[in-house]
């Protein structure tokens, strides 16, 4: 399928979602809904770097926060931003620091490349909690508006069509990178960048690229965030939690392609929302980790790995 | 006789305290096919790393085509012209043969400017080296001797000037160097692609070079006919003990 017949398509699909969460007609839908979006953008983010080029991020939360932060800066300095706007530039922040995290970090590989990230989130968390401007250590506060100013719609609704829109961009994006030569760089860096090299792929600057464009996608993904939990501290916004639940996804939906990250969001993210609901909100970890042990037993290559047609066996 | 095209003076590379390669010339002209010889660890694989750009250089320079190489990153170098194909076999293990066949295409020749049609080509290279019935297979399905023929095709979809082949044909079968030996044969004579060949295998390198040379420890000791080369009494007791 051609990109804009896939856009189109995907476009079909937010439709009908907002469609069915309308006829339910409770706003904890949009609530609860408005999270599972988050983490669908947020994983498919994270896959564009952890799964095309095999450079795993547990720093999610960094990038996710500072989007968020942004918000929270833009929102005093400018009063009545238009929150999109909001969410283009939390995703260039985001984007502008996943560039120096790659350009610092990329010549480490594994597991350093790894603790790396997990240690940017804890120098970024720092920053933030000693800056007063965003409420340091205080948290600060966000007046959530009750209406749009254009569509007059409930606001929840509003934060969860927009971050539908972002799903749908963001899930676009990826796949239009898996199928280009881009993504065959991306592979190659994944495989074996000695080689990649050898074979013309200028991997610094992909790697860059791919750094640049996850952060960016999460950030976007965390600008809304004030608005929707009106009160932002460090400790929440740079939960270890995001970035737990970021990696999970993929894995269990599957790294390889862009479809797997989207089934690991919507299967974990509505099993802890429904656990919130039903049991306690302490459980949603919990589920993560039972469902990972479980995944690597049952399918090392994720859910799509079930499907995906078996390469290599046979003439 | 035809112009250099690939110019090496004064190389030398160290690591740390030990010194891998010191002061090496070399001067390859357009077509030739030329033997590296040396025992392990002479500094061959660092050699041509440095030619290469996985390495970088400490001293010297190399010149390739008339453009100093220094500082260029391996990826500038392979769009150059100069390929490679590495020692241990590298495949893109995710990828179908054909699409680690289709990387050097996409980002090599098309960046040239190269057109055409990727797939048709991909087979073809793969036919070439008989791989052809596997184009869909992953490289992880290969024999080992499969795994070479893909790494020399891979670098031959660079659609290079210069070939460097790193120990093409360590551990192949009589036959099987015989076959690899036929394909860089019709590479250079059809195609005038200069080949720079790596080996061990005494008897595919005397028959394959038109010149030999001769590392050890990091320092050229011998550049010459093959024939006069392997009675030069330095290069035997280099190979044998003295």
């Amino acid at each position: 399928m051609r990109n804009s017949a896939f856009f189109a398509a995907l476009a079909g699909v937010a439709i009908l979602v907002f469609g069915a969460a309308k006829l339910i007609d409770n706003a904890y839908v949009f609530f609860a809904g408005y999270v599972v979006l988050q983490y669908i953008v947020l994983s498919t983010g994270w896959n564009i770097l952890g799964g095309y080029t095999g450079y795993v991020n547990f720093g999610t939360a960094a990038f996710f926060a500072m989007g968020a932060y942004s918000t929270v800066a833009l929102h005093k300095l400018v009063p009545g931003l238009p929150l999109p706007v909001m969410m283009a530039f939390g995703g260039c922040v985001s984007g502008l620091i996943g560039l120096g995290t790659g350009y610092l970090t990329l010549r480490l590989r594994g597991t350093f490349f790894g603790i790396a990230t997990l240690a940017l989130s804890v120098v970024v968390q720092t920053l933030i909690t000693n800056w007063s401007f965003v409420g340091g250590s205080r948290g600060a506060y966000v007046v959530r508006p009750d209406t749009t100013a254009f569509f007059a719609i409930d606001y929840i609704e509003y934060l969860f069509l927009l971050m539908l829109g972002l799903s749908v961009i963001a899930v676009g994006v990826a796949r239009a990178i898996e199928k280009s030569k881009l993504g065959y760089g991306f592979a190659t860096i994944r495989d074996d960048e000695l080689a990649a090299e050898a074979s013309g792929v200028p991997t610094l600057r992909l790697k860059l690229l791919a750094t640049a464009l996850s952060g960016g996608f999460m950030g976007m993904a965390g600008a809304p965030l004030p608005y929707y939990v009106t009160y932002l501290d460090p400790a929440s916004g740079f939960s270890l939690s995001y970035a737990v639940n970021t990696i999970a996804m993929p894995l269990i939906g599957g790294t390889s392609s862009w479809l797997g990250p989207v089934i690991g969001a919507v299967l974990l993210g509505t099993l802890q929302q429904v656990a919130t609901v039903t049991i306690s909100s302490a459980l949603s970890l919990l589920i993560v980790g039972v469902m990972l042990v479980g995944f690597v037993i049952l399918a090392p290559k994720g859910i799509i790995g079930w499907f995906a047609p078996k390469r290599g066996k046979g003439a | 006789m035809s112009e250099a095209i690939l110019t090496v003076s004064g190389l030398g590379k160290r690591f740390g305290g030990f010194v891998a390669l010191a002061d090496v010339e070399l001067e390859v002209r357009k077509g030739e096919r030329l033997g590296l010889i040396g025992p392990n660890g002479s500094g061959k694989s660092t050699f041509v790393n440095c030619l290469c750009g996985t390495l970088r250089n400490d001293a010297g320079s190399v010149r390739f085509n008339g453009r100093v190489l220094d500082g260029l990153k391996a990826h500038e170098r392979t769009r150059l012209g100069i390929a490679r194909s590495f020692q241990l076999p590298r495949p893109f293990t995710t990828l179908t043969l054909a699409e680690n066949l289709r990387i050097p295409l996409l980002y090599v020749v098309q960046t040239r400017g190269g057109t055409g049609d990727i797939d048709k080509r991909c087979l073809t290279l793969l036919d070439m080296v008989g791989l052809a019935g596997k184009a869909h297979q992953l490289p992880t399905d290969l024999t080992q001797i499969e795994m070479r023929k893909l790494e020399l095709a891979r670098a031959m979809a660079a659609e290079p000037s210069l070939l460097i082949a790193d120990e093409a044909m360590a551990g192949l079968s009589h036959q099987e160097i015989d076959d690899i030996l036929a394909l860089l044969m019709r590479l250079n004579e059809q195609q005038g692609v200069t080949i720079i060949m790596i080996e061990h295998i005494m008897r595919a390198v005397m028959h394959f070079s038109q010149r030999l040379v001769v590392l050890v420890a990091g320092r050229k000791i011998a550049d010459g006919l093959p024939a006069d080369i392997v009675r030069q009494d330095d290069v035997v007791a280099a190979y044998l003990g003295s």
